[in-house]
């Protein structure tokens, strides 16, 4: 283990450590917890200069006054109907092409995996204009479905980069055996692969709910009413309007951080595995 | 159904593996090739054009570059970017040193290690928020700070010389959370018989991290690189959020700086927007293909 385990250390050395942790969590956190008490503060607080200082609490009626005089209950609905489907299918159709091109051997199969991972870095500016083309065209400009369908189609190169190199881990001696008995492709990839794979699903569905969760670009360039806008931009348009009114847009925030927040602390495990895939090999 | 030695279904049987994997790799290709791979060339495409994004366009060879060459903006975003860059890049020893003091075994330290990674969880919508009230010059943190110790207050975002750094460190916050837990499975998995040979060796602190941790961290820090420079090209939420550019759009980035010419109030110029998107797509491609490099060989030792 490095750095040497601290309870090696002296005893004024461990007693430090134990101090200046904490410090340092709170400092790193720093605008975290204002945003956190800025929600609970009222705007009397806010008025009278009282930014930084004990808050009035009055969390409950920040939150009905958002609840009641802004849609963001409809902003984070919206979040959530298109990042449920882009999950979804972003997580089928990668199970498919690492299925392809972590079982296969053919000529290509490299080639194809290298247009995945290197798609998945491009900047989203080099896509717009055609992005936003494409959607009118479909007839999806506007709508859920447009940000749904470009984010599968987007999300599929990193989840495809992901699901081939867990695929290929897999002992491919069960594949083999499954052959001898008979097995279709389709059943092997059904009955055999499919269910070794939950793991890499699990740790995808964490990460891809979070990314897109917190898009904000394509929202922009993709959604123009109240009625289809996820709440990254919700928040956006609320901060204009409100100006000065941060008690609401600190509870708004907060509002809008949760269902990320909550899904990382029920699955970090998953999350982190997801996130730190190759950084201890390769 | 078919009788087994039917010849459609032999057919089938006899060339059933070498088209699964197109079968399974069709509806992936054709989603992925109509929405990145072809826009792609789409965008370089239309570089070469004016156009309002619904009239006719009109063909201008190089005329959109020509112009980019000498337009001061351009040359602003691009300087920013290279901040970014520098600045972001910071995040990958600021991790590795935030994974070193995170790394002990005390009482709730996995609480602690995962309350750090917070602000990698949170909306950069959320952060860049937050940043912007702590640089206001009349209640935020900053100025209070700054006359806690006699100096004047300043709007950090509203002065030309400070906007750019002010916005990339809120940028870099949540990318340190990122690259502190890559560090952190990384020294997860060192190897205890190489620390003990080095201990052997009397190597101590920096001489060990520098001779025997950090060669073991090696996947580590090259994700952690990767990740971050792919960030610093990307950056345009906090941008958007916090100044939209200003003042008088002086913390512009090329990623801004594009939508802002093809998208925005100051008028639907696609083709040169799509010319600058054209720039900053061949910057990136540099590191994707140092990237696939990099894949490539791993491929080849492991095949």
């Amino acid at each position: 283990m490095f750095p040497t385990p601290i309870d090696k250390a002296s005893a004024p050395v461990r007693w430090l450590y134990k101090v200046v942790l904490p410090i340092t969590l709170i400092v790193w956190l720093l605008p975290i917890i204002a945003v956190a008490f800025t929600a609970v503060r009222s705007g009397g607080d806010l008025a009278a200069g009282n930014y930084w200082g004990v808050p009035t609490w009055s969390l409950y009626e920040n939150l009905t006054r958002i609840v009641t005089d802004t849609p963001i209950l409809q902003y984070i609905r919206n979040s959530f109907f298109v990042v449920i489907p882009t999950v979804i299918g972003s997580l089928l159709l990668s199970s498919f092409s690492g299925f392809a091109l972590g079982i296969y051997r053919f000529k290509l199969n490299l080639l194809v995996f290298f247009i995945f991972v290197g798609g998945n870095f491009v900047p989203f500016q080099i896509l717009m204009v055609p992005v936003r083309d494409l959607s009118l065209h479909l007839g999806v400009y506007d709508s859920v479905w447009g940000l749904i369908l470009f984010h599968v189609a987007f999300q599929t190169g990193f989840c495809t980069f992901f699901m081939r190199n867990f695929i290929r881990d897999l002992p491919y001696e069960l594949v083999e055996a499954a052959r001898i008995e008979g097995a279709t492709e389709f059943e092997i990839y059904s009955k055999v692969v499919l269910p070794l794979v939950r793991p890499a699903l699990a740790a995808l569905a964490v990460l891809i709910f979070t990314f897109i969760w917190n898009d904000y670009f394509w929202a922009t360039v993709l959604i123009q009413g109240n009625h289809a806008m996820p709440v990254t931009g919700g928040l956006k348009s609320l901060n204009g309007q409100w100006v000065a009114q941060w008690h609401l847009v600190s509870a708004g925030s907060l509002l809008a951080a949760m269902p990320p927040i909550a899904i990382f602390f029920l699955m970090q495990k998953q999350f982190i595995e997801g996130l730190t895939l190759g950084a201890s090999k390769g | 159904m078919n009788s087994p030695n039917s010849p459609k279904k032999s057919w089938w049987r006899k060339n059933q593996r070498q088209l699964a994997p197109w079968l399974f790799l069709a509806p992936v290709m054709l989603l992925f090739t109509l929405y990145v791979i072809a826009p792609i060339f789409q965008s370089i495409a239309i570089s070469f054009y004016d156009w309002d994004g619904l009239g006719e366009a009109t063909f201008v060879g190089l005329g959109n570059y020509v112009e980019l060459w000498s337009d001061p903006d351009f040359w602003i975003s691009l300087k920013n970017n290279l901040i970014w860059f520098f600045g972001f890049l910071l995040a990958v020893p600021a991790g590795l040193f935030m994974a070193l003091f995170l790394n002990q075994k005390v009482f709730g330290i996995r609480l602690v290690k995962s309350l750090f990674f917070f602000p990698f969880v949170i909306s950069q919508v959320v952060i860049g928020l937050i940043f912007t009230w702590f640089y206001n010059p009349s209640f935020g943190f900053v100025s209070d700070v700054l006359r806690f110790f006699g100096f004047a207050a300043t709007g950090v975002l509203s002065d030309e010389r400070f906007v750019t750094y002010g916005v990339v460190l809120a940028g870099v916050y949540p990318q340190i959370a990122y690259t502190m837990i890559l560090y952190l499975t990384g020294l997860n998995n060192l190897r205890p018989d190489l620390i003990e040979a080095g201990r052997l060796e009397g190597a101590k602190g920096w001489n060990m991290l520098w001779h025997v941790i950090l060669p073991q961290l090696r996947p580590a820090t090259f994700i952690a690189v990767v990740v971050t420079i792919i960030g610093s090209l990307r950056s345009f939420d906090m941008i958007s959020i916090m100044t939209s550019g200003g003042p008088y759009g002086q913390s512009r980035v090329l990623a801004y700086y594009m939508y802002e010419k093809a998208l925005s109030e100051y008028g639907y110029r696609m083709g040169y927007g799509t010319a600058i998107a054209t720039v900053l797509f061949l910057i990136t491609l540099v590191y994707i293909l140092f990237f696939i490099y990099r894949i490539y060989q791993q491929e080849k030792d492991s095949a």
